[in-house]
């Protein structure tokens, strides 16, 4: 073996060392909640890397309880709601934003980028208000109206940059033909938005699945929570004894489906995330 | 442009129906389009926030709300009997304040470095590549909430993997308390976040790199320089509009800092947060005109350190992007 082949096997065998470390940090954490989630209560102080045998007590154990289920309802009930209102509400906005020349479309812009840089603590005494006149106080309502603030701006965004990449001829063409503006967008644009839409509606899932700060403040009982301030509030006799086991089963039960989304998805997802913000 | 027009359509390309009844009617549709929106936007964001302004001016509680009176900036700093008292004097303020400027300067410049590490990991051709990249992405599609179970589970002072190893490792003779201790609570969590964020960064970083002409790293391998140097003299350069970007919306978030705080160590003052300082007056002392107060300067804070950065790096914000 020459020196010069020898420098060139050390380099590969040093690349992969370094992808290994990369994916052992990456999922590491993730595997061991799960690890830990399948052990009996009696085995969960001693470490362990790997499992002999697995006991799905502690997810009888959450799923026994009826508020833990309730907070998965109520999660999957937001979060589909905020996608729903976000597309909607952004899917038309985008179309003005990104096919009409109007006087005040920079300051929109503007306004919307300002919306999406606010520190939810800031508006938190005014939402709070707002959602209490509204009638709205401990009810998934109330998220639902709140988490626009965040999905909304960022959808109406990323969904501007697509729309603007479609060709001209497409809206002359629906213009030549007389179609209004509502019939132009359902029936010229949808159809070609579909893509950048999945992409959209999966980002704001997931932002809106993963809320903590309102829904700890706008919710007060175990039956209107969300699933991360229900598993954020699990809690055993003092704050060192916290009821591992169930804790890491909830954990591993809301991180799955995103995971899964996430390895499904990744593609639609990169190019989500960097049209959001590459572009804007 | 291939219809046939009266007006030279170059100039026109942007706005071809102009002054016509089409492109009226256009208008109209787009502002009646922008309508829910913006009044959502109003109702979540703009009124919402010029309240917590005006509360920040009164000595409302959160059971009394509509009983606010207005008290004008006493909540922020009052002279009584010799003492200045109000939020601009309280020690504690100024900790959170300090500690989130602290946070958010280390965890975005560790995301930053590690984020380009990976994307240049990413970057390179290898068998699997997809695969690593999906692995890669895990720790961002988990929910805060979750990672910072997990991590607290992990960084368990007695029965925690972390202590476990480095004990075995000999690099520790005692269990260290992460998350209770004043010195390594705040370390923790920016551990945490790093962790969570690296996969943000590196994906802006990867697409910035996957985007780079490929005919100036022939010309540099065909010159023998060195690797290392034509990362620095050419990759960097070329690729720091792409972190700038990433490194805004980082900081914005990290100034913004709540729930891994919340979770892994609660409201100790040692990882305070102006977030958490504020929640905590707002909800759980019940104080609104104390803590608008608070959530006030964060945001004036935060509109600052935006303008200032903006400033700074003289980055054209092309709205819209054409």
């Amino acid at each position: 073996m020459t020196a010069r082949e020898f420098k060139k096997l050390t380099l590969r065998l040093g690349f992969w060392l370094l992808i290994v470390l990369v994916l052992i940090y990456a999922i590491f954490p993730f595997y061991y909640a799960v690890i830990t989630s399948l052990k009996p209560s009696s085995e969960l102080f001693t470490v362990n890397f790997w499992l002999d045998s697995l006991d799905f007590s502690n997810y009888v154990a959450i799923f026994s309880q009826g508020s833990f289920v309730r907070a998965i309802f109520n999660s999957i009930l937001v979060s589909f709601s905020v996608v729903a209102i976000a597309l909607l509400l952004g899917i038309t906005a985008s179309y003005a934003l990104g096919r009409v020349r109007f006087r005040g479309r920079t300051t929109v812009m503007l306004v919307i980028l300002g919306v999406s840089m606010f520190p939810q603590v800031a508006v938190l005494s005014g939402l709070f208000e707002v959602i209490r006149g509204l009638g709205l106080y401990n009810n998934p309502a109330g998220l639902i109206l709140s988490y626009t603030i965040f999905t909304l701006p960022f959808t109406v965004w990323v969904l501007t940059t697509f729309m603007k990449q479609l060709p001209q001829e497409l809206e002359e063409a629906a213009i030549m033909d007389g179609a209004t503006p509502w019939v132009t967008i359902t029936r010229v644009f949808l159809p070609l938005m579909w893509p950048a839409m999945a992409t959209t509606g999966l980002l704001a899932f997931i932002a809106a699945w993963n809320e903590f700060l309102f829904a700890l403040t706008f919710t007060l009982s175990d039956s209107q929570r969300t699933v991360p301030v229900a598993i954020a509030l699990i809690s055993g006799g003092s704050q060192h004894e916290l009821p591992w086991g169930p804790i890491m089963a909830a954990s591993v039960t809301v991180t799955v489906p995103l995971v899964v989304l996430v390895m499904i998805f990744q593609k639609r997802i990169v190019s989500g995330l960097t049209a959001g913000a590459v572009k804007g | 442009m291939t219809t046939t027009t009266t007006t030279p359509s170059a100039p026109e390309r942007a706005r071809p129906y102009r002054g016509t009844k089409v492109r009226r009617q256009r208008v109209r549709a787009a502002w009646t389009f922008l309508a829910p929106m913006l009044v959502t936007l109003a109702l979540v964001a703009g009124w919402p926030l010029l309240r917590t302004f005006y509360f920040s001016l009164t000595d409302g509680t959160l059971s009394a709300l509509g009983d606010a009176s207005f008290i004008g900036l006493e909540n922020y700093l009052v002279y009584d009997n010799g003492t200045w008292y109000g939020l601009l004097t309280d020690p504690l303020w100024w900790r959170a304040v300090w500690n989130t400027v602290f946070f958010a300067a280390v965890s975005v410049s560790l995301e930053v470095v590690f984020g380009v590490i990976v994307a240049l990991i990413l970057n390179a051709e290898f068998r699997g590549r997809m695969l690593v990249r999906a692995a890669v992405l895990i720790p961002w599609a988990i929910p805060t909430i979750v990672s910072a179970k997990m991590w607290a589970w992990m960084l368990n002072d007695q029965f925690g993997i972390i202590n476990h190893l480095l004990m075995a490792l000999g690099l520790i003779d005692s269990p260290i308390a992460w998350t209770a201790s004043a010195t390594y609570s705040m370390w923790a969590v920016i551990m945490v976040d790093v962790w969570k964020t690296i996969p943000f960064v590196a994906l802006l970083a990867l697409a910035a790199l996957q985007m780079l002409p490929k005919d100036c790293y022939e010309a540099a391998e065909v010159d023998g320089i060195h690797p290392v140097r034509v990362f620095f003299k050419v990759t960097l350069p070329l690729i720091t509009p792409a972190l700038m970007v990433a490194v805004i919306f980082r900081l914005l978030d990290a100034l913004r800092v709540f729930d891994v705080i919340y979770v892994l160590t609660s409201n100790a003052s040692s990882t305070m947060t102006m977030s958490i300082y504020a929640r905590q007056q707002l909800v759980e002392f019940q104080d609104v005109g104390y803590g608008s107060a608070a959530s006030t300067l964060l945001f004036l804070i935060i509109a600052l350190a935006t303008v200032a950065y903006l400033y700074l790096g003289r980055k054209q914000l092309q709205l819209g992007g054409d």
